[in-house]
Formats: structure tokens, C-alpha cells, sequence
């Protein structure tokens, strides 16, 4: 089973070495998309030995994966394992989506809040919910991490799901897309590691409500 | 007949707003859909500017009241139609510039290179 990891990041160049380098013994290719960086992440990526496609403008998360799914396409993937560059998924949690996609599940989503930890602050545990909820009424589908960027696919989803989404709205999207192309759609229990760095990486409350409008959006105009 | 400023106005508007969408039909920027609906909406403006009791006939029969409702009303869901189909265009111009990122993002990537 050939598994491509892909990193998407934007301004990464003091975390994503490291990610990368915690990733590679998981995946036979980590491949990081480097969504138009300032700030030195592609090269920081290539000297820890991923493999880096590089958008010559910062075009948002959405965009990123989806090059990422189209470079793990042409890479040849059986499964596409996505996770954040800022050092918030632990890549050694890897197996468990393979597992997940061996035991039938095309899509499979790593939910912070199956088993939880009780290192998610209130707010995202709240933004988290509201998320889910308007996934579930804008889409039908209900999972109980419907943000997490820390999922995998198989080779049905990496054919069948679009990605038309250019920034955050891109999580929900990719449920909808399970769900419209009637895909099995799997979550596993993963731990996510809170630092400083990586909630200041968090998104705002403008750019949440920015993100529902765009999802209303999607939904409206099919 | 005798013109108020407000209506000589109204009126020089709309002519002026139709010469630019006939304007933009030659140039090819606008299809002859588009040329048709701006060019109703302009000429009902006129009717209205130069004879505002069709708007008064309009609200009565549509029952809002007052013929100036009737404008307002119409105008608000115009520009929420026109707001609407500009964030369609910009959401398609959006896209289309992340394909361009994208295609040139992965050219080159290759399937039968060493993986590391």
C-alpha cells in the first residue's frame, strides 16, 4: 500500500522539518504543498526530504490540498493521508487510517473529540460543534470533527472527490463530497497536541464566520 | 409637458447608463441576454422618471402602496441579485487562478521519480 502524506503549509519554515521528518518512517512519500510561502518553508521541507510542490501564490488550505491530491494522484497513492504543518497531528497515529482503509473506509477523518483528551480549549471545542452543525445541516452528513486536518483517502475518494474550495471551508467540503459520492466514510480517535504555536495558528472568529458564509455559498450554488 | 430637473436627470442617466451597456454589448463584454435585461431596467427607469404615475399604478396593483415603495423594493432586490452574481463571478475568477497555480505547481512532478 503506497501512502503519500501531504503537508499543506503556508509560512512553516520553523515547524515543518520537523513534521516532515516525524512523518517520513509513516509514509512512503511526505509531500509537502508549499501554498506560496515568504518565509523559506519549501526549503526547509526538501532539507528535511519531502518532496515539495511549490504555488507560486498563497492561494488558502483548500487549494493546497487540493494540488496535493492531484500531485498524490499522479504519484500514484493508494492512500492520501493529510495532516497540519504546525506540528498538531502526531504522524506515529498514521497506521490507524491505513487500518481504517484496509478495513473498507474510503474516507477516513482523525476526530479529536471521539476520545477526548481534554487538551482542546472551549472555544474550538465550541467552533468545532458549530462547524459540525453546519456541515450536517448544509450537507446531511454528521461527523464529530468535521475541521479536522487530519484525514486520509483512498484511492475511490482521491478519484471521485472535488475540491472547488479555495480556503477553510475546505473540511466541511470534503465530508459533502464523501457524502455525494456516496463514499464510507470512517473516524478514527487521534490526539491532538496543543502548543503555543499551534493555537496561535488557529483561525478567528471573523475568519469562522467568513468560512460558514462560503460554505452557505457552496451549498447554494451546488 | 413640462420636465422637473429631478426627472431631466433621471432620465439623462438611464440614456447615458444604456449607451454604456450598447457600448459594452459591441465590445463584446456583454452577452445579448445581459444587453436585454439592462436595457429593460434602464427604459423602465425612464417610463418612471417621466411618468411616475405608472409606478403608483404598479404598487396598487401589486398592493405595496405608495409607486415609490414599489422603486425601492425593486432596486433592493436588484442589487442583492447583482451582489449575488458578482460573488459568483469572483468565486469563478478565484478558482481559476488557483488552476493556473496549480498547473504550474505540478509540472514536472513525476511518477517514476525516486521517491525520498
Amino acid at each position: 500500500m503506497r501512502i503519500i502524506a501531504i503537508i499543506p503549509a503556508y509560512n512553516e519554515a520553523s515547524h515543518v522539518g520537523v513534521v516532515v521528518a516525524r512523518t517520513r518512517p509513516f509514509a512512503d512519500v511526505v509531500l509537502v504543498v508549499d501554498d506560496g510561502s515568504t518565509d523559506g518553508t519549501a526549503e526547509a521541507a526538501r532539507a528535511a526530504g519531502a518532496r515539495v510542490v511549490r504555488h507560486a501564490l498563497n492561494r488558502g488550505l483548500g487549494a493546497a490540498l487540493g494540488t496535493g491530491f492531484e500531485a498524490a494522484r499522479r504519484l500514484g497513492a493508494d492512500v492520501a493521508v493529510t495532516l497540519d504543518a504546525d506540528g498538531q497531528h502526531d504522524p506515529s497515529e498514521i497506521p490507524k487510517f491505513t487500518e481504517a482503509v484496509r478495513g473498507g473506509a474510503d474516507f477516513v477523518i482523525g476526530s479529536r473529540l471521539i476520545a477526548p483528551e481534554g487538551g482542546m480549549p472551549w472555544y474550538r471545542v465550541a467552533a468545532n460543534l458549530l462547524g459540525n452543525l453546519a456541515t450536517f445541516v448544509l450537507f446531511g452528513a454528521w461527523v464529530t470533527d468535521s475541521q479536522s486536518g487530519f484525514r486520509a483517502l483512498n484511492r475511490r475518494a482521491l478519484a471521485t472527490m472535488q475540491v472547488r474550495s479555495n480556503r477553510m471551508e475546505v473540511s466541511s467540503e470534503l465530508v459533502a463530497e464523501a457524502r455525494r459520492n456516496d463514499l464510507c466514510l470512517a473516524e478514527v480517535p487521534i490526539r491532538a497536541i496543543y502548543t503555543e504555536y499551534s493555537l496561535s495558528k488557529g483561525q478567528s472568529f471573523f475568519v469562522g464566520i467568513k468560512t460558514l458564509f462560503k460554505l452557505v455559498f457552496r451549498r447554494l450554488t451546488g | 409637458m413640462s420636465i422637473l430637473p429631478v426627472q431631466f436627470l433621471i432620465v439623462a442617466f438611464a440614456v447615458f447608463a444604456a449607451a454604456r451597456a450598447v457600448a459594452q454589448f459591441r465590445a463584446g463584454r456583454l452577452r445579448l441576454a445581459g444587453l436585454g435585461a439592462w436595457l429593460v431596467l434602464w427604459c423602465a427607469l425612464v417610463v418612471i422618471g417621466l411618468l411616475p404615475h405608472t409606478a403608483t399604478a404598479v404598487a396598487q396593483f401589486l398592493g405595496v402602496g405608495r409607486g415609490v415603495d414599489v422603486v425601492i423594493y425593486a432596486s433592493l432586490g436588484a442589487l442583492f441579485y447583482l451582489v449575488f452574481r458578482l460573488f459568483v463571478r469572483l468565486e469563478e475568477t478565484d478558482r481559476e487562478i488557483t488552476r493556473l497555480v496549480r498547473m504550474q505547481a505540478l509540472e514536472g512532478l513525476n511518477e517514476k521519480e525516486t521517491d525520498l
